[in-house]
C-alpha cells in the first residue's frame, strides 16, 4: 500500500509540474496577447524553437565515432531536399525516416565505417 | 458553419501521422522500461494520459527506480519541461479565443502538438478551434497507445529501430517551413549558435534549456528598440 500512494504522489507531483509550466505563461499574461513585445516573440519564437529543436533531436549524433553521424546528416539533407522539391510534408518525413531507418538497420555502413 | 467542419477532423489526422510515428515507438519504449519497475501496465497508461510527457516520463522510470522523494521529482520534471514556459509565450495570441477547451490544449502543449500548431496553419474553412483540439487530442492518444501496448507487450520483436527518426523528421520539415515563412536570418543564426553554444558548453542532457534560455533573451534584447513604443 505505501508502494502505491507513493507511485500515486510521484504522478500527482509530475502531474503537477508538467501543467505548471505549460500554464504558467496563460495566467500571467492573460489579457495581454497583442503586447508589442509578445506579438514580436510570437513571430521571432517559432523560427528560433524550430531550430533548438533541431539541434536538440540531433544533440546525441557523434561526428568523431564511425559513422560520423553520416545516417543522421544523409536523412536530414533528403528530408530537406524532398521537402523543398514536392513540399509534401508526409513524404518528406517519410523518405527521411526510410532512408535512416535502413541505414541504422542494414550492414552497409559497417562497410563503409569499419 | 456545420459543413466546413467536416474536413477538419481528416485534416488534423493527416497533420499528426508523423507525430503518430514518433509517439508510438517512443510510448512503448517508455512502456517496456516502466513495467521493469513491476508495477501494473495500467499505470503506465494512467502516466499517459496524465503526465503527458515524453522526456519527464522517461526521467521518472529512472526516479521510480531509485525512490526519489516527491521534492527532489517536482524540481526536476519542472525544469526538465521548463521549455514549454516559451512554447506559451508563443501560442498565447492562437489559443487566446479557445473558450473552454483552453484548459486542454494547455495541458496538452508538448513539444509535438507546439511545433506542428505553431507552424501548420488550419484549413482555411476549418473552425480553429477545433483543430487545435484534434490534433492535441490524437496526439494524446497516440501516445496513450504507445506507453500502454509497450507495458502490455513486454516484448515486441517489430525491429523499429531507427523509427524515431520521424520526430527529427518533423522538426527538419517544420524547420523548413519556417525558413520559406519567415524569410528572416535573424531568428535562425541567434537559436542555431545558440543551440551549438549550450551543446558545448552543458553537454547534450541539459543543452535545451540552456539554449532557449539564451534564444530568449538574445531576441528580447538584440531587437529592443522594435517593439518598445
Amino acid at each position: 500500500m505505501g508502494e502505491l500512494s507513493y507511485l500515486l504522489g510521484m504522478i500527482a507531483v509530475m502531474m503537477f509540474a508538467t501543467v505548471s509550466t505549460r500554464a504558467l505563461p496563460f495566467v500571467l499574461l492573460r489579457g495581454r496577447e497583442h503586447h508589442p513585445l509578445l506579438e514580436y516573440l510570437g513571430r521571432f519564437l517559432p523560427p528560433a524553437v524550430m531550430t533548438v529543436l533541431v539541434i536538440y533531436a540531433l544533440r546525441h549524433v557523434s561526428l568523431e565515432a564511425a559513422p560520423h553521424g553520416f545516417p543522421e546528416l544523409a536523412s536530414v539533407g533528403l528530408t530537406v531536399l524532398a521537402h523543398l522539391w514536392v513540399r509534401n510534408a508526409l513524404l518528406s518525413i517519410g523518405a527521411g525516416t526510410g532512408a535512416y531507418m535502413y541505414l541504422v538497420q542494414s550492414e552497409i555502413l559497417l562497410q563503409v565505417f569499419p | 458553419m456545420r459543413a466546413s467542419n467536416r474536413g477538419t477532423f481528416p485534416a488534423a489526422l493527416r497533420a499528426t501521422v508523423p507525430v503518430m510515428a514518433g509517439y508510438l515507438p517512443l510510448g512503448a519504449a517508455f512502456g517496456l522500461l516502466f513495467s521493469e519497475l513491476g508495477y501494473h501496465w495500467a499505470w503506465a497508461s494512467a502516466m499517459a494520459l496524465l503526465v503527458f510527457a515524453g522526456s519527464a516520463q522517461f526521467l521518472a522510470v529512472g526516479l521510480l527506480g531509485a525512490n526519489a522523494g516527491l521534492l527532489e521529482t517536482g524540481v526536476a520534471v519542472f525544469l526538465l519541461n521548463a521549455r514549454h514556459l516559451f512554447y506559451g509565450f508563443s501560442m498565447l495570441g492562437r489559443y487566446a479565443e479557445s473558450g473552454r477547451l483552453k484548459p486542454y490544449l494547455v495541458f496538452g502543449l508538448t513539444d509535438e502538438t507546439y511545433a506542428l500548431l505553431c507552424t501548420g496553419h488550419p484549413p482555411s474553412t476549418a473552425d480553429a478551434r477545433r483543430f487545435y483540439l484534434y490534433v492535441t487530442g490524437l496526439n494524446q492518444f497516440y501516445w496513450v497507445l504507445g506507453c500502454t501496448s509497450g507495458a502490455l507487450a513486454g516484448g515486441l520483436h517489430l525491429n523499429v529501430t531507427g523509427l524515431d527518426f520521424a520526430l527529427t523528421a518533423l522538426f527538419v520539415v517544420l524547420l523548413v517551413e519556417q525558413a520559406l515563412a519567415v524569410r528572416e536570418w535573424y531568428p535562425f543564426l541567434v537559436a542555431g549558435s545558440a543551440g551549438v553554444a549550450a551543446l558545448a558548453i552543458v553537454g547534450p542532457d541539459k543543452m535545451l534549456l540552456a539554449a532557449l534560455t539564451i534564444t530568449l533573451v538574445v531576441l528580447i534584447v538584440s531587437r529592443r528598440p522594435a517593439w518598445v513604443n
